[in-house]
């Protein structure tokens, strides 16, 4: 989360030629030593062009006020998967996965609208209770007195649950989604990602759409219901689509509708932990949970970036962004700037305008989950402070080797008995 | 200054004063009424400040252009109608003195 300040790499940083800048390699975020180096940027050079990484030259916007003016011009700077799509690193070539994330308008329209109306208000409201008695029963079967991996049993387990609903998945078989999950954000070259080549990668992924194209084939013969499957399979924006862009589709579905709640779960858990004070007002006034669930979404910013395509030339923050050019939008950098964000390093539950913040996205582009995972999140926060007002860190989280999902791969923390 | 009413989506009603020049969001933000969450601030770039706008008033609100970041948000927005506008592109002015937006029953 926060890189403590004084941290012997910040020396590094201060001395190092902004020229040699490479935000996007993973280790940094793996490790949490990305802080410094976005401070610096955000200071000295808001709009950066990196002219050699692995990934290829790119541009770097680090200001709230630029991320906000390229999230809305989606006619200049495009999530074309053709172009490269929403990472800085290329999908392969013969191996990519298009899916409404990686497209612009019509076509992303079209899709996008076929799934959002299963995270509508309207279905949410369907959704609370089955959510919270789930949250209860998790909670309740959490061990007093030692220590547990909150990852695995609370972060992991209910958004795996929701990801099975969503889906209207096999229950039992529910953790292979989170699996899934793991794969399609894996960084092939982390000696601890679950797969190790693209190739490895596309034969797993090959794996979940056939699985998930059985159930897809089957709803497709029964009467439309209220499940991703279903309504992908029922609309005509989306009944058709060529098998790597089922993949990709499910794909990003899969993802966003998991693995950024997790972490933001876990994440929140850690913040309330390194800031005593914060997690004492909850306590003395659980009705701050709504305001809280927003800040750990800002703080926690689950998604690390998002990368856009300039179809034309253009200017951003005064720089000329050429045609072609590769620009990444740095939200874990945006989310912290002070000419947006009022004392952007401290995690305050009960801050002014807590809604405003990059995490999300804007534009057309922008989480189409975003309330989902914020009730999931006021439900878990709400059921925790009715059973244990203290759970405490025991030790260092474990992290994702990632430049694009912010993850937290597990969590040492003890109930007291 | 002209007067808003805006009606919660469970049929509550606030009748505040707002000044000239500001967006019919900001009315409803600075005085914390309950339904219009803004994320963005009045970018036009979620569409989380979505209101109905009564039929009467259609004529002096207008209706989002067709092709218009606003439209595109709110083609976006579960439950948009053809009344729907984001209320961050409406701006106050005399002509708006008794208008009356409704709620809907979430913002996404």
């Amino acid at each position: 989360m926060t890189a403590p300040l004084d941290a012997p790499a910040d020396l590094d940083v201060a001395n190092l030629a902004l020229d040699d800048f490479d935000v996007s390699d993973p280790k940094l975020y793996q490790d949490d030593t990305w802080y410094p180096y976005f401070a610096r940027l955000r200071r000295e050079a808001p709009v950066h062009y990196c002219r050699q990484s692995l990934y290829g030259p790119y541009w770097s916007l680090t200001k709230y006020k630029d991320i906000m003016q390229v999230e809305v011009n989606h006619q200049v700077y495009s999530s074309a998967s053709e172009l490269g799509g929403i990472a800085v690193e290329d999908q392969p070539k013969d191996m990519d996965r298009p899916s409404f994330i990686r497209m612009d308008p019509p076509k992303h329209d079209e899709q996008r609208m076929v799934v959002s109306p299963v995270v509508a208000p309207g279905n949410l409201a369907n959704m609370e209770g089955v959510i919270r008695e789930r949250t209860a029963r998790v909670l309740d079967g959490l061990p007093r007195g030692e220590t547990f991996d909150w990852v695995d049993r609370v972060s992991v387990e209910l958004t795996t649950m929701m990801l099975a609903t969503l889906f209207d998945y096999p229950f039992e078989d529910r953790r292979q989604l989170t699996y899934w999950s793991d794969v399609a954000i894996a960084n092939v070259r982390s000696p601890d990602a679950p797969v190790h080549s693209e190739e490895e990668k596309f034969a797993e992924l090959t794996k979940m759409a056939e699985a998930l194209g059985k159930l897809f084939n089957e709803r497709a013969q029964q009467p439309p219901k209220f499940d991703l499957l279903s309504m992908l399979a029922h609309s005509e924006a989306t009944r058709n689509m060529p098998f790597r862009e089922f993949m990709g589709t499910l794909s990003l579905l899969i993802v966003g509708g998991n693995d950024t709640t997790r972490n933001s779960m876990t994440g929140g858990l850690m913040a309330l932990n390194e800031h005593p004070r914060e997690y004492q007002k909850l306590r003395d006034d659980p009705s701050l949970i709504p305001s809280m669930v927003s800040e750990v979404i800002r703080y926690v910013t689950p998604v690390i970036h998002m990368r856009r395509t300039a179809k034309e030339d253009s200017e951003v923050g005064g720089k000329e962004i050429k045609k072609g050019d590769k620009v990444v939008m740095w939200y874990v950098s945006g989310n912290r700037d002070p000419d947006a964000i009022e004392d952007p390093d401290n995690f305050i539950i009960d801050r002014p305008r807590p809604r405003q913040h990059l995490s999300f996205g804007f534009g057309i582009h922008r989480c189409v989950g975003n309330r989902l995972a914020e009730l999931q999140l006021r439900i878990l926060w709400e059921e925790i402070m009715q059973r244990y007002p203290v759970i405490e860190v025991m030790g260092p989280a474990r992290r994702t080797y990632s430049n694009f999902i912010h993850g937290i791969r597990s969590l040492p923390v003890r109930i007291p008995a | 200054m002209p007067r808003i009413t805006y009606v919660e989506y469970g049929g509550r009603e606030h009748r505040v004063e707002v000044p000239l020049g500001l967006s019919v969001m900001r009315g409803a933000v600075d005085n914390n009424i309950p339904g219009i969450d803004a994320d963005c601030g009045g970018e036009c770039a979620c569409a989380t400040c979505h209101v109905y706008i009564d039929q009467e008033w259609l004529g002096v609100t207008g209706t989002p252009v067709p092709g218009s970041q606003e439209a595109s948000m709110l083609s976006f927005a579960a439950l948009a109608q053809p009344n729907s506008r984001l209320s961050c592109q409406i701006k106050v002015s005399e002509a708006l003195d008794g208008l009356v937006v409704r709620l809907p029953e979430g913002q996404h």
